[in-house]
């Protein structure tokens, strides 16, 4: 077993707006509505690049935002691990569909954007930060590997991880193959245990074969099931409670992450 | 970090496969590039395509992994006898407690690059064939890896560009050190496409000469392809080397030019050398970067200055495999690992004329030399960066 604390939250989806509404919304499902998820501009990026950025980027530059700020913690140091089953997806659409004509015309800043570490990249750039950074896939288990991954790097490491995980929908045909209906991003800023203040949310984690916790509600179980990043809901509506509990994230199944929540 | 055994490892590259084809072409100085197309790309340049992948099956039961990413991941499974060893640390430590960790940059795009010509002309939808979880995902590498092997545990793919398959050796270095597993499959992954010959090319990064790193009018990249793979194991009985030291850094400067001192390259480098716990005179060789760009190499050189100094052999070895993107970091490995076994350090190829602004000891051929400790760069997009030091077996 390993343990963290979370020092910041940040949430962006379907009817949750941000981490601060979102719990409300997370601790009493009734009151949850599904409406599309917001794209905010990254307010961090130059505006030309602002204005450009692609939806994996917007979704992850917000929630990673959003939990640096509830922990007040400078991002300029901050190692990060971003995690996306997808990736920017349109961005990949588009270079297909270019790849497949008789000109194969390839646009350079299209070409940049389609690596798997761009939102990371944009990330580093716009805090000035030369920490280390990762970009993760494990298809639907992609949420999970990065919990894992962030957990182990912030008590390896002994240092403070951002977690950053998003998804965003394909463009046709694509989608046909891979729905994922909306955008969705969770992000946890995870601080190693010996630095937490009275009253902070400590989680402990470990392996096991256990089939994933649900929330409880129809509406944000189908959001857990259809995108890889919303698989973390379950552990955000636990923190959102805030009272201790024990719950299975979902990762490569039969084997799931267990985690203890203490507070 | 506590030294960490590498029981087995292979590569399979443009230089043949395995360690004894590749040792050969290191010592004999040849290059596996050529210049030839790929696929339907009508691009002048030259290519370190793998002999065979075309030609390689994979078994039945993994029929829907079909693509050239995951032909060319099997190839590196089969070298050197690779996924024997593997089953006896399966064995010996249960197929829950063996990870997998695999850096590729494209995985298997080329496959969806080939069904978008293939699209229904009524309804646009990819062909019936195409599987997307197998083939497209950045994840299906891994997954292909894992199932191929009959592994159990923990699994991802590090995408983080041309760094990719270097920072995977963090990744199951920690995760071990933590005891979540005692043992781990590494490596890269990463096959020619389109998506990289064109976007190099749009990038004015692809040379159309072959690629000569160091080279005073070196005009770009050769991309190649390869599969590189290592074992690593809390402990072994008989090692074939030691990881030493991770460094991990990111440029935070911009998305496809390195910072122009390589000040996040040489924070890498510093951090591979604090995590081995060695000074850098310590290091015998370095296995450069090295891709052949004005601006990289450029870039690099001062951050090897500004960490070693002028007086470290150092040498890149893309002249001969071309630029394997996600698969660099573990090919590079597995030379940097080669060397030490062989006391041979590989010139780097098709340099002309040195470019008088580089100030590294760089090999044009290559030498032996008895070797403890040799450290190697992949830096990649987004201003990610890493560096791997290795240790000889005792």
């Amino acid at each position: 077993m390993i343990t963290v604390d979370v020092a910041g939250i940040g949430l962006l989806g379907p009817g949750l707006a941000d981490w601060a509404s979102g719990q409300v919304a997370l601790r009493d499902p009734a009151g949850w509505l599904h409406v599309p998820t917001p794209l905010p501009a990254p307010m961090r990026l130059p505006p030309a690049e602002r204005r450009r950025a692609g939806a994996i980027v917007r979704v992850s530059l917000a929630v990673a935002d959003q939990a640096c700020a509830q922990a007040g913690i400078d991002p300029a140091g901050l190692a990060t691990v971003f995690t996306a089953s997808s990736g920017d997806a349109a961005n990949c659409h588009a270079l297909c569909e270019s790849l497949a004509t008789a000109e194969r015309a390839v646009s350079p800043t299209r070409f940049t954007n389609s690596v798997h570490n761009a939102a990371a990249g944009y990330w580093h750039i716009a805090t000035a930060s030369r920490a280390p950074s990762t970009s993760l896939c494990a298809h639907d288990a992609s949420f999970g590997a990065g919990l894992l991954e962030a957990a182990a790097q912030c008590v390896a490491l002994a240092r403070p991880v951002l977690l950053v995980a998003a998804d965003v929908p394909y463009p046709e045909p694509l989608h046909g193959v891979r729905p994922l209906p909306d955008a969705f991003g969770v992000a946890l800023l995870l601080t190693p245990t010996l630095s937490s203040a009275n009253g902070a949310l400590q989680l402990r984690l470990g392996l096991v074969e256990a089939a994933p916790s649900p929330c409880g509600h129809d509406g944000l179980d189908a959001l857990t099931r259809q995108m890889p990043a919303a698989r973390g809901l379950p552990l955000l509506q636990a923190l959102a409670r805030g009272a201790p509990s024990e719950l299975v994230i979902d990762y490569l199944s039969p084997l799931g992450l267990a985690v203890e929540l203490r507070t | 970090m506590k030294p960490l055994a590498v029981s087995d490892y292979t590569v399979v590259s443009a230089l043949g496969a395995g360690r004894d084809a590749t040792v050969s072409a290191l010592r004999e100085g040849r290059s596996g590039l050529a210049r030839k197309p790929f696929e339907t790309v009508a691009l002048d340049t030259w290519i370190g395509e793998v002999d065979g992948v075309d030609a390689q099956r994979l078994p039945p039961a993994l029929a829907e992994f079909d693509c050239r990413n995951n032909r060319l991941a099997l190839m590196g499974l089969q070298a050197d006898g690779f996924a024997a060893s593997v089953a006896l640390a399966r064995e010996r430590f249960g197929p829950q407690r063996v990870g997998v960790f695999v850096g590729t940059s494209t995985s298997g795009i080329l496959q969806t690059e080939l069904a978008y010509r293939r699209r229904d002309p009524t309804t646009g939808a990819l062909p019936a064939d195409f599987h997307y979880a197998q083939t497209h995902n950045t994840y299906s590498v891994a997954a292909f890896v894992r199932q191929a092997l009959d592994l159990r545990g923990p699994a991802v793919v590090v995408s983080t560009a041309c760094s990719s398959s270097a920072k995977v050796f963090g990744n199951a270095a920690r995760m071990i050190a933590l005891g979540l597993i005692d043992a781990a499959v590494v490596g890269g992954v990463d096959s020619l496409c389109l998506t990289t010959l064109y976007g190099f090319n749009s990038l004015e990064l692809l040379s159309p000469d072959i690629c000569r790193p160091w080279d005073a009018a070196r005009r770009g990249l050769s991309l190649g392809e390869a599969a590189a793979f290592a074992l690593l194991q809390r402990d072994a009985a008989r090692p074939r080397a030691w990881l030493r030291g991770v460094g991990e850094s990111s440029d935070g400067h911009h998305m496809s030019s390195p910072h122009p001192e390589g000040a996040g390259a040489a924070e890498a480098m510093r951090g591979a050398l604090a995590d081995a716990g060695v000074a850098p005179d310590a290091i015998d060789y370095l296995n450069l970067h090295g891709t052949a760009t004005p601006n990289n190499d450029a870039a690099e050189d001062l951050a090897v200055q500004a960490v070693f100094g002028e007086r470290l052999p150092c040498s890149s070895t893309k002249g001969a495999t071309g630029h394997t993107l996600g698969a660099a970091g573990g090919v590079e490995a597995a030379i940097a690992m080669l060397a030490l076994e062989h006391g041979f350090m590989p010139g780097g190829l098709n340099r002309q004329r040195p470019d008088g602004a580089l100030r590294s000891r760089y090999l044009d051929a290559g030498r032996e030399a008895r070797l403890s400790l040799v450290a190697s760069n992949s830096f990649g997009f987004g201003g990610s960066n890493a560096c791997l030091v290795f240790g000889v077996a005792p």
